[in-house]
Order: structure tokens, then C-alpha cells, then sequence
């Protein structure tokens, strides 16, 4: 890295690429890896994610892991990045729900809102 | 009917009917009769509600609660858990009742309403193995900043002025230790990072390493540009492994960048991290105990002064901070000094990340503005105490620090007023206690810790520990005597002013702030012999009292036979063979098992 500019270039280059704001028409998928996260169960769910992402072909959708959300309760966490920005958080996932999440909000757009946040919160 | 507090509507259409509707109102009935809620439950077969192919359907007044496709085989959970703990049957809810109004987002939830999220921005966010990322949320631009834009002290005074103050607990001004480690002379200088997180039930460090590593490398560059260092090392525990390759990942990552190692930005600054592992001794979170375990000794204090600042790594000027606190560093150089301050107190400006745990509803991470009140932190963050049980104390500081009543909800957190209160911020476990806690128990606890973790140095830590850990053993086990007392508070203050370093020094907080609050159940367990949370084993029994209507379900879940009695007689338990486990008092339909 020589200058600033080159460095904003990078940051301009790849927040084109992840799907993380409303400019993407893409979907950005996130699995909480922390040490918390996968000893809740968070690599399978990861796995199937990643795997059924790629089985379908299902384009302009990004699956990665993070850190700690910092939800213990709810691990494991997976959250969704819509295309218009918004954000959805499923929580307690485990292989079964995410193939719904999939099925559902990933390839026809719908919330699955039994799984989120809110449906679990008191 | 004065006396009914729920009622219960069970569909009575057609179709309901068919799916065996009438095998579960009996065993309904039958349920609610065995666990003795006959006269406060009423059981009322309705007419169709109108969901056929979710039926059978029930629904619960006064809540209202909508369960569908019940089967026999969840009676039991419905009647147990809701009727009689008063908890929903999540799985069992109508899925169309979850409606498109709730939240969906965490961002709108309640545990994230009242939190600033500055060291935790990335974490949960980000993936913490791909540097790009990283970058596109601000990464390296503060690196980028102060290498083309900044004189060294100007970065100095920037954090400085920004009144950021150690987040492993000591709360010193790290821009002050920053000027100190500048002016200092040497021929190389160092730049430590402390990332041997060790207080039980802490984990705030562990997050930001596994979530946000380049956070830290980052800051740790512009520490070593602000105080004219090369080289710099991450003190981290072998217990860590995912944190350890996630910091290993981000290092490589920047070296490949150019963003570590010669000339970066190209402007004649040289840099780069390296890791040392820590074998998990507490004692090594100790900054001069810290160095000597980097520098291949056994990892014990050393006097001070001279301070690291002075004469730390190989004799050389040196600054430690803290993980958190170098999660803070690139953000005040890019959103400035006058954003920094405006979040947190006058003297503790910024946030600070706690790690709830114990009796919580929502146990996990939670950032907040320092100068948050605790009853924030703990009922509106952290969701109150689960199944219904009162609030006892929080204990804050880990070993090092104390406990904080119900008096003292309304303290607005910061450095200061912990201190006052006989605790401390510590790195930032929060442990929350509720009824059933002992709080005699709580300090035998941390005690036990602090004899194990005591590196042996010195003899009032050594010796008085253990000698202090022998007395609360002697106090929860129902053979404290009336001396005791006096004794362990004069040991207390002895350890804590003539110990060697923090460890000694803080180790009597436990026992000195529930001696001060809960000096009366201290007393119940030397003079009446009974801990009045009824935890301390030696100190409680189990009765079954007279009305016993024989029903001997305690006798089959009792693990040691200790429960005898002939079927629809009363029943007694040999407090001998007792191990005082709970099981009989759990299992009891009749709550006539009374713990004492």
C-alpha cells in the first residue's frame, strides 16, 4: 500500500463487490462463526447455506461467516442483507431452518418471520 | 369464580373432534388437576374457531395465547410450562400468528436499542478473514491518516485529548502513557498488546480478535508510529485458538497489503505484530508479568517503578494496552476528538463492552455509552432475571472486583463510581446474581480462583490467600466461628496494601464488598448455621412436610435412595443419605418438599 488513494480505490472496488448496501441488487448472507457461534451449531448451518447457495446457482448471493454478534442466547445467528438494504435476523438456526430460509426468503423473497429475532424476543 | 386465573378454549368443531380432541381435554383436565391447578384453571370446549387444518387449537386467557396442531404428547409441556410457570410454548404457537409486524432486525430489537457500538462496529458484520472487507467499512484509513497526514505527537495528543482512559480495568489515560512511551529514549521501542482476557465469565477481548482483528493490528501501527516503535506483539492466551488463526490470517493479510512491514503508505514508517502465546496463567494479564513471560521468563511482576513506559520489553520503552482499547484508536482519529467525547462521561468519555452473564435473560455482549445505569444494562439491555426470581447483586471486575446491590441500580457506570462502591470496572465481566445465590459462596468462589492463579511471588498473596480461602471453606461448610470474621477482614486489608502487584492488591475485593453488604448472611452461617439462599450444602435439608399425600414420585427421581415411605403415606428423607440435589423438591406435584 503506497497511498491513500490507492487504499480508497480497494474500498471503493470492494464495497462494489460485497453486497452490503442498498446500491447491490445482491443478497448478503452472514453466519456468526465466533468460538460462541459454532458451539452453538453454527458450521453445519454455515455448510448447508453455502452448499445449497451454490447447488441452485443462485446468483448475486454472498454467504460468509462474522464474528460475535454479541447474542449468545440467540446463537446460532444467521442474518440476511436484502437487496433494498434491510436486514433480517434468524435466530436459534439450525440445518432444517435454514433450508426454509433459503426456500423462502432467499429464492422467493419471503420473511420467514417465525424464525426471526421477534418471534423469540420477550 | 373467584378463584380461576386461566382459562383455557379448546375448539369443540367437527374437525378438531377428528383429530383426537377429546383424548386431550381428558388428559387436559387430568394434568391440570395432578399438578394442583384444579381451581385456578378452567377448561372450556369452544365452538370452531375456524383454522380446521390447524386444529386442535387451544387458546390461553388471560394471554391470550393461540397454540395450534396440539397433540396429546404436548399436554404435559402446556400445562407444566405455561399454566403453571407461566412460560409460552414457543414451538407449539400458531406460526400465523407470528405476524409481519414484529422485529425482524436486531438492529430494532430491545438488546440492541440502548447500545453504541464503536469497538464491536464490525463484529457481526464483517468477515473477520478477508481484509477487503475490512477496508471497505474505514479499515486502514486512520493507518493511512496519521502516516501521510500526522506528526507522531500530533497522534499522541489527538488520543491524549480524547480522554480515552485503558479498558483492561485500570481506567489509566492511554494518552498520557502514549506521551510517556515518546518522550522515553531507547533504540527500539515496543508496542504490546494485552490479550490474555482471563476474568471467569469475561469474553469481550476473544469477540473483538475473532470478529474484528484488524481493528487491533491496525491501532497497534499508529501506536508504534505515534510513539516512534517497530515492532509490536500480541500477548495472547493458547486457549484462544480460533482468535490465534484469525489473528494469524489478518497479519498475513496486511503484510501482503503493504499495510505491515517496510515503508508503509510509503512514508519511511516501518512496522509489524507478532504473536506470543500465553499458557493461560491469570497472573500474566499483569503488565510487568506480561513482558517477562514475552521475554521467555516465568511470567512474574516486577517492581514499579520504572514503569514499561520507561523500561518495559528487554529494558526498552514499551506500551501495553488493552485489546478493547485499541479497538477505539482508528475510529477517534478519523471521527475526531469532539465525537469521542460527546458519547460517555466528562471524565470517561467512549463506551465500554460488557460480557452478561450469569442469571440474565439475554446473557452475551453488550456495548454501551459509559454512565449507563446498571438497571439499563440489566433489565432493559439484558432482559431482567429469568423464571420470575428476584435480583440479588451484580458482581463486576471479576476476581478483582465486587458486588453491586439492588441500592445501587441507579449508579451511573464509570470508573470512579465502581471504585466507590468497593467495586471496579474491570476488564468487563458482569455477573448476575439473583435469590438463590450465597453471596458467602460467591466470595469462597473467587477466592478459590485467585489461590490457584497466585504466581507465589510475594507472601501476602501466597500465603494470605489461602489462608483467607480457608476460612470462608470453614465459614459455607457450617464450622465458622464468631473470630473469623474479624480475622478474614484484617487479612483483607492486610493483602491489599502490602501485596507486590494488582493481583494481591484487588484479590480481598470479593470478600471485603460481601462483607460489607451482606455482612448478615455471613453472620446467619456462623451464628445460626444456615445460609439463607439456601445453596451452602452443609448448611440446608430437606423436609417433607405433614400433609404428604404419598404419591412417592420423589422416591423415584431421588439418586440416592434417600426417600422412603409406603404409597399414599407420608413420606420422610434420611438427611444422611441426602445429597441435597433438589430432584424431590422439582418433582413434587404438591410442593410439600420444603429445603430449609
Amino acid at each position: 500500500m503506497k497511498s491513500l488513494e490507492e487504499l480508497m480505490k480497494l474500498k471503493e472496488e470492494t464495497l462494489k463487490k460485497i453486497n452490503l448496501d442498498s446500491k447491490k441488487n445482491g443478497i448478503r448472507i452472514v453466519v456468526g462463526m465466533a468460538t460462541c457461534g459454532i458451539a452453538a451449531g453454527a458450521k453445519p448451518v454455515f455448510s448447508i447455506i453455502e452448499e445449497e447457495v451454490g447447488k441452485r446457482k443462485m446468483k448475486n448471493v454472498e454467504v460468509h461467516m462474522t464474528g460475535c454478534i454479541g447474542i449468545c442466547r440467540f446463537e446460532p445467528v444467521v442474518e440476511v442483507y436484502a437487496s433494498d438494504g434491510n436486514k433480517t435476523t434468524y435466530v436459534y438456526m439450525t440445518e432444517e431452518k435454514a433450508m426454509n430460509v433459503i426456500d423462502e426468503h432467499i429464492a422467493k423473497g419471503n420473511i420467514v418471520y417465525e424464525y426471526t429475532i421477534g418471534a423469540y424476543e420477550k | 369464580m373467584d378463584g380461576i386465573k386461566s382459562y383455557v378454549l379448546i375448539c369443540g368443531g367437527a374437525n378438531c373432534t377428528s383429530a383426537h380432541k377429546d383424548e386431550i381435554v381428558k388428559k387436559m383436565k387430568g394434568k391440570i388437576k395432578e399438578v394442583g391447578l384444579k381451581t385456578e384453571v378452567q377448561v372450556l370446549p369452544k365452538g370452531c374457531f375456524g383454522l380446521c387444518e390447524e386444529g386442535p387449537i387451544f387458546v390461553v386467557y388471560p394471554e391470550g395465547v393461540f397454540y395450534s396442531h396440539v397433540q396429546a404428547s404436548d399436554i404435559n409441556e402446556i400445562v407444566v410450562e405455561h399454566l403453571l410457570n407461566g412460560r409460552i410454548v414457543d414451538r407449539l404457537l400458531y406460526k400465523g400468528i407470528v405476524g409481519k409486524n414484529i422485529v425482524t432486525s436486531l438492529n430494532d430489537s430491545k438488546i440492541y436499542k440502548k447500545q453504541t457500538r464503536i469497538v464491536l462496529k464490525n463484529c457481526g458484520v464483517i468477515n473477520p478473514e478477508n481484509i477487503d472487507e475490512y477496508i471497505a467499512y474505514d479499515g486502514y484509513m486512520a493507518l493511512g491518516k496519521v502516516l501521510t497526514e500526522m506528526t507522531s505527537e500530533e497522534v499522541v495528543e489527538v488520543i491524549r485529548k480524547s480522554g480515552l482512559r485503558g479498558r483492561g480495568g485500570g481506567g489509566f489515560p492511554t494518552g498520557l502513557k502514549w506521551s510517556f512511551a515518546a518522550k522515553a529514549e531507547g533504540k527500539q521501542k515496543y508496542v504490546l498488546c494485552n490479550a490474555d482476557e482471563g476474568d471467569p465469565g469475561a469474553f469481550m477481548d476473544r469477540s473483538v480478535l475473532e470478529g474484528d482483528p484488524h481493528s487491533v493490528i491496525e491501532a497497534m501501527a499508529i501506536a508504534g508510529y505515534a510513539i516512534g516503535g517497530s515492532q509490536g506483539y500480541i500477548y495472547i492466551r493458547a486457549e484462544y485458538p480460533l482468535a490465534i488463526k484469525r489473528l494469524e490470517i489478518a497479519i498475513e493479510q496486511a503484510r501482503e497489503y503493504g499495510l505491515l512491514g517496510e515503508n508503509i503508505f510509503d512514508s519511511g514508517f516501518n512496522f509489524d505484530v507478532e504473536l506470543r502465546l500465553g499458557a493461560g496463567a491469570f497472573i500474566c494479564g499483569e503488565e510487568t508479568a506480561l513482558i517477562a513471560s514475552i521475554e521467555g521468563e516465568r511470567g512474574m511482576p516486577r517492581n514499579k517503578p520504572p514503569f514499561p513506559a520507561i523500561k518495559g520489553l528487554w529494558g526498552m520503552p514499551t506500551i501495553l494496552n488493552n485489546v478493547e482499547t485499541y479497538a477505539n484508536i482508528s475510529q477517534i482519529i478519523l471521527k475526531g476528538v469532539d465525537w469521542f467525547r460527546s458519547i460517555g462521561t466528562e471524565k470517561s468519555p467512549g463506551t465500554k463492552v460488557f460480557a452478561l452473564g450469569g442469571k440474565i435473560s439475554n446473557t452475551g455482549l453488550v456495548e454501551i455509552p459509559i454512565g449507563t445505569k446498571l438497571r439499563e444494562i440489566i433489565f432493559d439491555i439484558g432482559g431482567g432475571i429469568p423464571n420470575g426470581k428476584e435480583f440479588k447483586a451484580v458482581q463486576t471486575g471479576g476476581p478483582s472486583g465486587g458486588c453491586i446491590t439492588s441500592d445501587h441500580l441507579d449508579v451511573e457506570i464509570d470508573y470512579e463510581t465502581l471504585i466507590e462502591l468497593g467495586s471496579m470496572m474491570g476488564s468487563g465481566g458482569m455477573i448476575v446474581m439473583d435469590e438463590d445465590n450465597c453471596m458467602v459462596d460467591i466470595a469462597r468462589f473467587f477466592l478459590d480462583f485467585t489461590v490457584d492463579e497466585s504466581c507465589g511471588k510475594c507472601t501476602p498473596c501466597r500465603e494470605g490467600t489461602k489462608r483467607m480461602l480457608e476460612i470462608l471453606e470453614k465459614i459455607t461448610t457450617g464450622n465458622g466461628e464468631a473470630e473469623d470474621l474479624v480475622k478474614l477482614e484484617r487479612l483483607a486489608y492486610v493483602i491489599k496494601d502490602t501485596s507486590l502487584c494488582g493481583l494481591g492488591q484487588t484479590a480481598p475485593n470479593p470478600v471485603l464488598s460481601t462483607l460489607k453488604y451482606y455482612e448478615d448472611e455471613y453472620k446467619a452461617h456462623v451464628f445460626e448455621n444456615r445460609c439463607p439462599a439456601g445453596y451452602c450444602h452443609e448448611l440446608i435439608q430437606y423436609f417433607v412436610a405433614d400433609d404428604c399425600k404419598g404419591c412417592s414420585k420423589c422416591v423415584s427421581v431421588c439418586p440416592v435412595g434417600a426417600i422412603s415411605g409406603v404409597i399414599k403415606q407420608q413420606h420422610t428423607i434420611d438427611d444422611d443419605k441426602c445429597i441435597k440435589c433438589g430432584e424431590c423438591l422439582e418433582i413434587c406435584p404438591f410442593d410439600i418438599i420444603i429445603k430449609k
